[in-house]
């Protein structure tokens, strides 16, 4: 709460208190608003993931303020902050999203300095290893998008500079999610996507950030291509790529797309659809009904994805303060307990142990069995006593990753060619 | 005087002139100024250039896609048609008094209480693999194995859209049925017509303008639709609409920009050819 006594003024603060404040700056006094964070709205955006509504009612009682939730999909989440600056003053946004909007200078660098936590933060987000012997993954790895060079830094750092383009809340180690009892066999590969034995029952996401990589996943299973750099593919491993899947969704092989994680969970829950990329939590939704439902770990590897939150360029004064405010009581723990809880994994996870039980700690990142019933922030149960998380410990889950969610140097003709597969 | 009269008539006329010079006329100028444009990841620059319009038309999949939105067209308008025709037929001729007529055509109108896309949303559970539908199926004994084609195929957007769209070819066809002279139709049976001959050579011809008004409707809104298509075929299958809506989605304004402009000359000439065939204002 120190930080935001040190009265700035920002063009908004200014409308709102009017004549009194105008006053007040023309006498260079010392100022103390007492409900003054009280009258404060920050207005945050991003996927559902971790746009909840819990976390807006958390931040009131602990900090004062008011957070409006926006919750879109992935493309209108893209397409708000590089179009939209002054429709938010804080972007939840992907890793892989941030190098599309960076450039547009819609958001300001965060002075780690101000960070309270920042040396705690994971590896992954920092040097871009999550142990030193880590080798990077392929793709959009968070710590390459992660950094600019200064206040008003445009393009990207390659070290650690003291200044962040998005403060890392919250990642995950992505894979295909199946229905055991539909298939009644193990899975272990990626090619399994395509395998004509799942015709008419396979489903892919429609964000092609996101899916092109599944796809990449998919072709090196199936032994037709080793990428130099799945992340960065040329013209023609795209063509070969998309190829290969417009090849079996016009042999019927896909029942549906989704955009949303609620399509992925009502195709997965309905039985429309037995394998099919998903994310955590959806597996955990469908799990929550009673339907069986596994995050299947594959020998390739994962797909990983980072998230983290962005401020609007716009931002200044006292909601500037406030949103630092808000960034440190993110990476405290609360919600990173909150968010661990539902599988993801926090920036910060040795702050997030101070919110969770020690059954749920050993669980969701030790990789120990459970030695109660594990449930849900909202209740309701996932796993019984004896249970081991699908995949294991941290360690095990984000020491797989084989490639990040991506944005490539062809990205715009790999767009092109992405419609034309869902239109083919 | 006369000038007076004039200029009265221009000033009433101003209003609406003005209205859709801004929220019609202008926004498509921009749209086709942007087609020229070109784009980045992130952001459309200023520019002449043809590369929007070069890569949607040297594109097969365009093509496919274009057939793809015409055949939805088509088969939506053949279904609409005859059910339209046929529940307006119901009611202007078969239904006696006005209270009923009333009644029964509000009737109608009541799905349309509750929107668009729920109305849609909830066939999905009903067509579903393990879905009302192939349940019921199955219990009779009818089908052994689900019917995937239900649902995520042509089938089921076409059958959402007739869903949708079929009021709009009721209410324009009834108006019309209701304003033919009875005499008309009793002189038809004087002369010896039977049923069918009154039915196709007095009923239709007259109804033609309701007709024509409902294939507009419901061929500029085929046309124009992306969700529907979105939705009741899993993204399996694609027309125009949802070629813009991914393109907007992915930011590429021009591009989206120069598709939207190809869709809305192909609709004006569906609509100009349309009119050819039928003179609304003259039966008007």
């Amino acid at each position: 709460m120190t930080t935001i006594s040190k009265v700035r003024y920002s063009r908004r603060s200014l409308l709102k208190t009017g004549g009194a404040a105008l006053a007040a700056a023309a006498l260079p006094a010392p100022m103390v608003w007492g409900q003054e964070t009280k009258n404060i709205t920050l207005r945050q955006f991003g996927t559902g993931v971790s746009n909840l509504n819990e976390v807006a009612n958390k931040v009131k009682e602990d900090l004062g303020f008011n957070l409006e939730m926006t919750a879109l999909d992935s493309d209108s989440v893209t397409q708000r902050a590089a179009t939209q600056p002054d429709s938010f003053d804080i972007a939840d946004i992907e890793y892989w999203i941030c190098k599309k909007v960076w450039p547009t200078g819609n958001l300001q660098a965060m002075d780690t300095s101000k960070i309270a936590n920042y040396d705690k933060i994971v590896g992954i987000f920092r040097s871009g290893k999550l142990t030193p012997e880590s080798v990077i993954a392929q793709g959009t790895a968070p710590h390459s998008v992660g950094f600019t060079d200064g206040p008003g830094g445009r393009s990207f750092a390659d070290n650690e500079s003291g200044w962040m383009t998005l403060i890392p809340t919250i990642y995950n180690a992505d894979t295909l999610g199946i229905r055991p009892d539909l298939i009644g066999r193990p899975i272990r590969n990626w090619s399994e996507l395509l395998n004509p034995e799942f015709k008419g029952k396979a489903s892919i996401l429609d964000i092609s950030s996101i899916g092109i990589m599944d796809m990449a996943m998919v072709v090196e299973s199936m032994g037709e291509y080793t990428y130099p750099d799945k992340g960065n593919m040329t013209k023609e491993e795209i063509d070969m790529t998309i190829g290969i899947f417009t090849e079996a969704k016009r042999a019927g092989q896909f029942r549906a797309f989704w955009k949303s994680f609620d399509e992925s969970v009502n195709l997965m829950a309905s039985g429309e659809v037995v394998i099919q990329s998903m994310w955590s939590p959806a597996i955990t939704a469908v799990r929550s009904r009673g339907i069986p439902c596994v995050y299947q770990p594959l020998e390739e590897g994962y797909r990983s994805w980072g998230g983290g939150i962005g401020l609007s360029a716009s931002l200044s004064g006292m909601e500037l303060d406030a949103a630092y405010e808000y960034i440190n009581w993110y990476l405290s723990g609360w919600v990173g307990g909150f968010l661990m809880r539902q599988g993801y994994y926090s920036a910060v996870p040795e702050t997030s142990k101070n919110f969770m039980s020690e059954n749920e700690w050993g669980y969701w990142f030790e990789g120990k069995p459970a030695t109660d019933v594990i449930t849900n922030p909202f209740g309701d149960p996932l796993a019984q006593a004896g249970e081991v998380r699908d995949g294991g410990s941290f360690y095990d889950r984000m020491g797989a990753v084989a490639c990040w969610n991506a944005v490539m140097d062809e990205n715009q003709y790999m767009v092109r060619k992405w419609n034309e597969f869902v239109a083919a | 005087m006369t000038l007076n009269r004039h200029l009265t008539g221009w000033l009433m006329a101003l209003p609406l002139t003005a209205v859709l010079a801004v929220f019609l006329v202008l926004p498509i100028i921009m749209i086709v100024v942007v087609s020229f444009w070109g784009a980045t990841e992130w952001s459309i620059y200023p520019a002449f250039q043809f590369d929007n319009y070069e890569f949607l038309l040297t594109s097969n999949v365009t093509y496919r896609v274009y057939f793809n939105t015409l055949k939805y067209a088509v088969i939506t308008w053949a279904f609409t048609l005859i059910i339209g025709f046929t529940v307006a037929y119901f009611l202007a001729f078969h239904v006696r008094t006005l209270t009923w007529q009333i009644a029964l055509f509000l009737l109608c109108t009541i799905p349309f209480w509750t929107s668009n896309i729920i109305r849609m949303i909830s066939w999905i559970p009903f067509l579903g693999r393990n879905g009302l539908a192939n349940s019921a199926l199955m219990s009779w004994g009818v089908i052994d194995e689900p019917l995937d084609w239900l649902l995520f195929s042509d089938f089921s957007v076409i059958l959402a859209f007739v869903h949708l769209y079929t009021l709009f070819m009721v209410v324009p066809i009834f108006n019309t049925m209701m304003r033919i002279d009875k005499s008309l139709i009793e002189a038809a049976s004087d002369a010896g017509a039977s049923a069918w001959q009154t039915l196709w050579h007095v009923i239709v011809p007259l109804t033609k303008p309701g007709i024509m008004i409902g294939t507009i409707f419901v061929v500029t809104l085929v046309m124009g639709d992306f969700i529907t298509v979105r939705f009741m075929s899993g993204s399996q299958k694609a027309n125009v609409g949802r070629l813009i809506s991914n393109d907007i989605a992915l930011l590429q304004y021009p591009s989206a920009s120069a598709t939207a402009v190809i869709l809305l000359i192909t609709v004006l000439m569906v609509i100009g050819l349309m009119l050819r065939f039928v003179d609304i204002r003259k039966e008007l």
